[in-house]
């Protein structure tokens, strides 16, 4: 990087955000810990929900536009079993099967038979999410559903500075940490995951090196699909579950993935805190304009960093 | 991937419903060649008639036939039917026909249309009148002429971010800032006036005439449709889109060849821009009013759902488009249930995409193509049994 | 498959040709009623129980007045403005009905208002939208609203918070657009007169769902928080403030702690009990009117909510509204239905919480309840009434000069900090 781009960022970004925090800090400490992990927290919910949809693009140049759809999906029939059997992991599982299930079907039925028509496939993706919205309105109409979880991880939690905090949105933390570091083993310790690596950089060669490509595609669709299934409960369990909320974190989704680029499980992680907490710090100090802050980000980095943070170029 | 991989998929099954190319794109050597036919065989034809005999070697009946029946088509329908479905169908083909325009043949699918149209509609909004305080009471054609000019900028700068990455990432970033524009004039109060938006926007009252009376109104759409349609048939000839086309097929080549793609690009953007904002003005006149909803996900959506129903390999493709879906959106409420008129779009657009992936216009190619072997089958048997062959 | 299409568009093709036939039939034993409502979309609920509400009218007449037949046509929005428009014209222009029903949300009406004013040959009643300018600037000689408004819900609520309640100081949580401003205009324009204070103002966007962080800026020193949210936001908004260990008691706007948000599928509804809050019904309301009405919706519509919510009630009373004025004139629309509209202007007309009236921009001066959140012996949450307030006017009680100086609510009016 040349001298005078680092020296720009540095004082163009870097010197403002710490006068803020210095700032935050000594105005209301409570404030700015408490909305710092709100950011975290919101940041690890999207990573959630970002990390499949990246991990089916990076494979498969899938531009999955039912992603949002696969979370709704997720969080409704998640709902229904946690309701019938009055287990909450039960309902997280469902969440996680069904949405893999449908992500299944999708990839052997209908995409495997549009291999490299990349527009196509979105196409179908949008007018899939089109339907599926309008078929979970009409099974479960508009009214509001909220998870039933365990007590014990539904309370607050005392902690130094921030006085008290909800157990649950902590739980999602680490809940979404230990997805993560599973993600990166499944990538990085397994022979699957290998494919699938090697899937990301050449397809050609892998299905020329003996791979049965069609597999390997089957199992990235229905894990990624299924991430979104899963962050449908523990999302929902968060906030709650309404028609309206596929758009959302699809967009969530999209604007995570630009940020951090395009296929990287990674990058996917660091456009989620950076999108959470610029999110909830704008709720905090400048609410009319929250979600514009997310934008913002999101042309910075597409002016200066066109492929993402951590993509590369294609 | 490279935008020429990208633009081969979205050509697959072309071969298959054989759909004429463009003349500029790949020029079809029959009527080349009936062209140099003629030619020879009348050299002797003065100057003047050159430009009547161009007209009639390329004007068909079919679009004479289509110009008569649109232009009298107020005369016959109800005026329901001549401003609801006839004037809100060219509008909403206009702003189609601009991302047919960047798709079809520029290979960019762009999301952000209905964006662009929308910053049109905000701005006419704002200079001209309204029923709100904002609004600054400016003379129209000069609101006109700024919204206009506004809206192109903001639609080259939209190319200018999105160019910057290649094929399929367009969609997803059009996307976001599409969406990112909706939230804007949502949260913003001061400048887009907020949830409300603008109501009761005055359209002008040119020589007497109310613009937004049907019939003006169809007449007025019409001539802008026209236009577009004629505008980007002709660029598609002209040396610009020829190198846009080729960008789209291989711009790596067209790069080696001296040509600047991100240039060439960023200028499609610009006349894409520009003929969305005359739609979003125009649609703008047709509402009376803006708000964030007319730049909402679903409106950039219809507008993409539009331009590949009715097939995004030939301009009249979005009005095609346009008019299935205007008459869907307003008498779905008879077939079925208008609450499951979501899930009537989503199953029509999925068919398509599924089965005829260049649109309501493929099926009309596959089906001539169909038709003229059937019926080039028929004169042969005739031939045999009348023993002239 | 392509079969089927192909038979779509020809169904589609034959349908257009029967409805521009079917435009000129004699309507003379027959009174086509259009009825919009929003059925697309986060909406849908309310749009859906809206319509049972208007079918409920006509219901109850056995779909006859004064010996004509009553025909409902109905249309859908998706709660945006140019959309319901567009469906009203379809309405008016295309099935050509004589008097319109709708539409649901504020923007929406203040759109078809408009639009009323094009189409002077067809009388506009109000579905259930409840934006104040719809009537009070520019209103349209043709549109009529017989349900009250967002401002008027709100009326009593803030005499209570202070006198009964004795929140003397408040911070308030809203959504970001003119159905809160108005709410909180109700609520302020009585509460700050009486010597009450709002000291934080926390505007959020519309479906943020992710509180936390403006719940972490809600000051400490105040004695209640006014939360005027609706639907998903306010259930949202609720769950968290519980979790992060919110203890303020919580008055609330007419549609937070309504049906929709009391029956949320889910179990946690504690924290919501003795919540006071005002609008135009309650479902615990002891007047025969309104328990005959509530149990005809039972007794009609058994998908329905337990009790009606807000906009089956509102849609009910302007399409009764509608059928009353049509008997009132016996049926008789001649004359550019001159008649059928003055009928409209002085009706008295009777519904389930009381007699409205019209005033001079025809809009509705009726009744507001105050009610709190109780539980009743099957653990069903219902809306306890606790004060009744009648004749609430649009301008809440004061003149139109002193209206007009203050203005319609907004961000910063009223201000009282």
């Amino acid at each position: 990087m040349p001298r005078f781009w680092r020296w720009f960022w540095v004082v163009g970004l870097g010197v403002p955000i710490a006068l803020f925090t210095v700032w935050g800090l000594v105005d209301n400490a409570k404030l700015f810990l408490t909305t710092a992990l709100n950011g975290l927290t919101l940041a690890a919910l999207y990573f959630l929900v970002a990390s499949g949809f990246t991990l089916v693009f990076g494979l498969m140049r899938n531009v999955n536009l039912a992603h949002g759809s696969l979370y709704l999906l997720g969080a409704y029939v998640g709902y229904v079993v946690g309701d019938k059997t009055g287990s909450w992991l039960l309902a997280v599982a469902a969440g996680f099967a069904s949405a893999a299930l449908l992500g299944l079907v999708l990839q052997t039925t209908v995409f495997r038979f549009m291999q490299g028509q990349d527009l196509r496939q979105t196409l179908v993706t949008i007018a899939l999410s089109i339907m599926l919205a309008d078929v979970l309105l009409w099974i479960f109409g508009g009214e509001i559903y909220q998870f039933d979880p365990p007590r014990w991880i539904f309370g607050r939690t005392p902690l130094p500075l921030v006085q008290v905090y909800p157990t649950y949105r902590l739980v999602l933390l680490a809940i979404s940490a230990a997805i993560g570091v599973l993600l990166w083993l499944f990538l990085n310790r397994t022979r699957v995951g290998m494919m699938i690596r090697a899937g990301v950089d050449d397809r050609g060669m892998l299905a020329a090196a003996g791979v049965n490509v069609q597999s390997v595609f089957a199992i990235t669709f229905a894990i990624g699909a299924g991430l979104a299934g899963f962050a449908g409960v523990v999302g929902g369990t968060a906030l709650s579950i309404a028609p309206g909320e596929d758009t959302r974190y699809q967009l969530a989704s999209l604007v995570v993935v630009i940020v951090g680029g395009m296929g990287s499980v990674v990058g996917a992680a660091i456009g989620a805190a950076l999108i959470g907490v610029a999110e909830q710090f704008g709720l905090a100090y400048a609410p009319t304009y929250s979600v514009v802050f997310t934008f913002v980000i999101m042309a910075l980095v597409l002016a200066f960093r066109p492929q993402g943070l951590l993509g590369r170029r294609a | 991937m490279s935008a020429s991989e990208w633009r081969k998929a979205m050509n697959a099954g072309a071969g298959r419903t054989a759909w004429p190319r463009t003349a500029a794109a790949a020029p079809a050597p029959s009527r080349a060649a009936r062209w140099r036919g003629r030619g020879a065989a009348s050299a002797d034809v003065r100057d003047e008639t050159r430009w009547l005999r161009w007209i009639g070697g390329r004007v068909r009946a079919r679009h004479v036939l289509v110009l008569l029946a649109v232009l009298a088509y107020p005369l016959l329908a109800p005026p329901f039917f001549t401003f609801q479905i006839g004037g809100q169908a060219l509008a909403l083909g206009l702003i189609a026909l601009s991302l047919t325009f960047l798709a079809g043949y520029g290979g960019m699918v762009s999301l952000a249309q209905m964006t662009v149209a929308g910053i049109a509609g905000y701005m006419y909004a704002i200079f001209a009148t309204s029923g709100t305080d904002i609004s600054l009471g400016w003379p129209w054609w000069l609101a006109v002429f700024l919204a206009l000019a506004i809206a192109t900028v903001c639609g080259i700068l939209i190319g200018w971010f999105s160019v910057r990455t290649e094929g399929i990432y367009t969609i997803m970033i059009t996307l976001a800032i599409g969406v990112a524009f909706f939230y804007l004039v949502q949260q913003n109060y001061s400048v887009f006036n907020g949830f409300q938006g603008f109501q009761s926007v005055k359209t002008p009252r040119v020589l007497g005439v109310e613009l937004r009376d049907p019939v003006p109104f169809y007449y007025l759409a019409l001539f802008w449709a026209l236009a577009g349609y004629f505008a980007v048939k002709y660029l598609l000839r002209a040396p610009f889109g020829v190198a846009l086309q080729g960008i789209r097929d291989n711009p790596r080549r067209m790069a080696a060849l001296g040509f600047n793609v991100t240039a060439h690009r960023v200028a499609a953007y610009a006349v894409a821009g520009l003929i969305a904002a005359v739609g979003g003005i125009l649609m703008v006149w047709y509402n009376g009013l803006v708000s964030p909803g007319s730049v909402g996900t679903s409106w950039l959506i219809n507008i993409l759902i539009i331009a590949v129903l009715g097939g995004m390999r030939h301009p009249i493709g979005p009005f095609i488009g346009a008019i299935v879906f205007v008459l869907l959106q307003n008498f779905a409420v008879d077939l079925v249930d208008r609450e499951r008129f979501n899930l009537l779009i989503g199953a029509i657009f999925l068919i398509i995409v599924l089965f005829s992936p260049d649109g309501l216009l493929g099926w009309w190619a596959g089906g001539a193509v169909r038709l003229r072997a059937v019926s080039a089958r028929g004169r042969l048997g005739r031939r045999v049994e009348t023993g002239e062959a | 498959m392509t079969s089927f299409t192909r038979q779509c568009i020809r169904q589609l093709a034959l349908a257009a040709v029967f409805t521009v036939l079917a435009g000129t039939a004699d309507a003379q034993q027959v009174v086509k009623i259009g009825l919009l409502a929003t059925l697309e979309g986060p909406f849908a609920a309310g749009g859906q129980d809206g319509m049972r509400g208007a079918e409920l009218a006509v219901k109850q007449r056995n779909g006859m007045v004064a010996g004509k037949k009553i025909e409902i046509i109905k249309a859908s929005s998706d709660a945006k403005p140019d959309v319901a428009v567009n469906a009203t014209r379809k309405l008016v222009e295309q099935d050509k009905v004589d008097i319109m029903v709708g539409p649901l949300s504020g923007s929406e009406g203040i759109a078809v208002k408009n639009y009323s004013k094009s189409q002077p040959g067809t009388t506009f009643i109000n579905g259930s939208s409840g934006a104040q300018a719809t009537t009070l600037t520019d209103p349209s000689p043709n549109f009529f609203r017989f349900n009250t408004e967002g401002a008027q819900w709100m009326v009593g609520l803030g005499d209570y918070a202070l006198k009964t309640k004795g929140y003397k100081k408040m911070a308030l949580i809203a959504e970001d657009y003119a159905f809160p401003y108005s709410q909180v205009q109700g609520f302020m324009t009585e509460y700050c007169k009486a010597g009450g204070r709002v000291t934080h103002k926390a505007w959020v966007p519309l479906g943020g769902k992710d509180y936390s962080s403006v719940i972490a800026k809600l000051p400490g020193d105040v004695d209640a928080l006014l939360v005027v949210l609706g639907g998903s936001d306010a259930v949202n908004f609720l769950t968290q403030y519980e979790q992060a260990g919110g203890s303020k008691p919580m008055v609330g706007g007419s549609i937070t702690v309504d049906q929709t948000v009391l029956n949320f599928k889910g179990k946690r509804r504690e924290s919501l009990l003795g919540t006071p809050s005002a609008g135009p019904i309650a479902d615990s309301y002891d007047a025969p009117e309104w328990k005959k009405f509530v149990a005809d919706y039972k007794a009609n519509f058994k998908d329905g909510f337990p009790s009606p919510s807000l906009f089956a009630y509102v849609y009910y009373i302007n399409m009764k509204a509608a059928l009353d004025g049509l008997e009132a004139v016996n049926g008789d629309l001649s004359g550019g239905q001159a008649k059928y509209r003055e009928a409209l202007k002085n009706l008295k007309l009777q519904t389930p919480t009381g007699v409205v009236t019209l005033d001079e921009n025809r809009q509705a001066i009726g009744t507001t309840f105050v009610t709190e959140v109780a539980a009743g012996p099957d653990g069903v949450y219902y809306n306890k009434v606790v004060k009744v307030v009648p004749n609430v006017n649009q301008r809440l009680g004061m003149s139109k000069a002193d209206f007009d100086k203050v203005g319609l609510g907004s961000r910063d009016v009223p201000n009282c900090p």
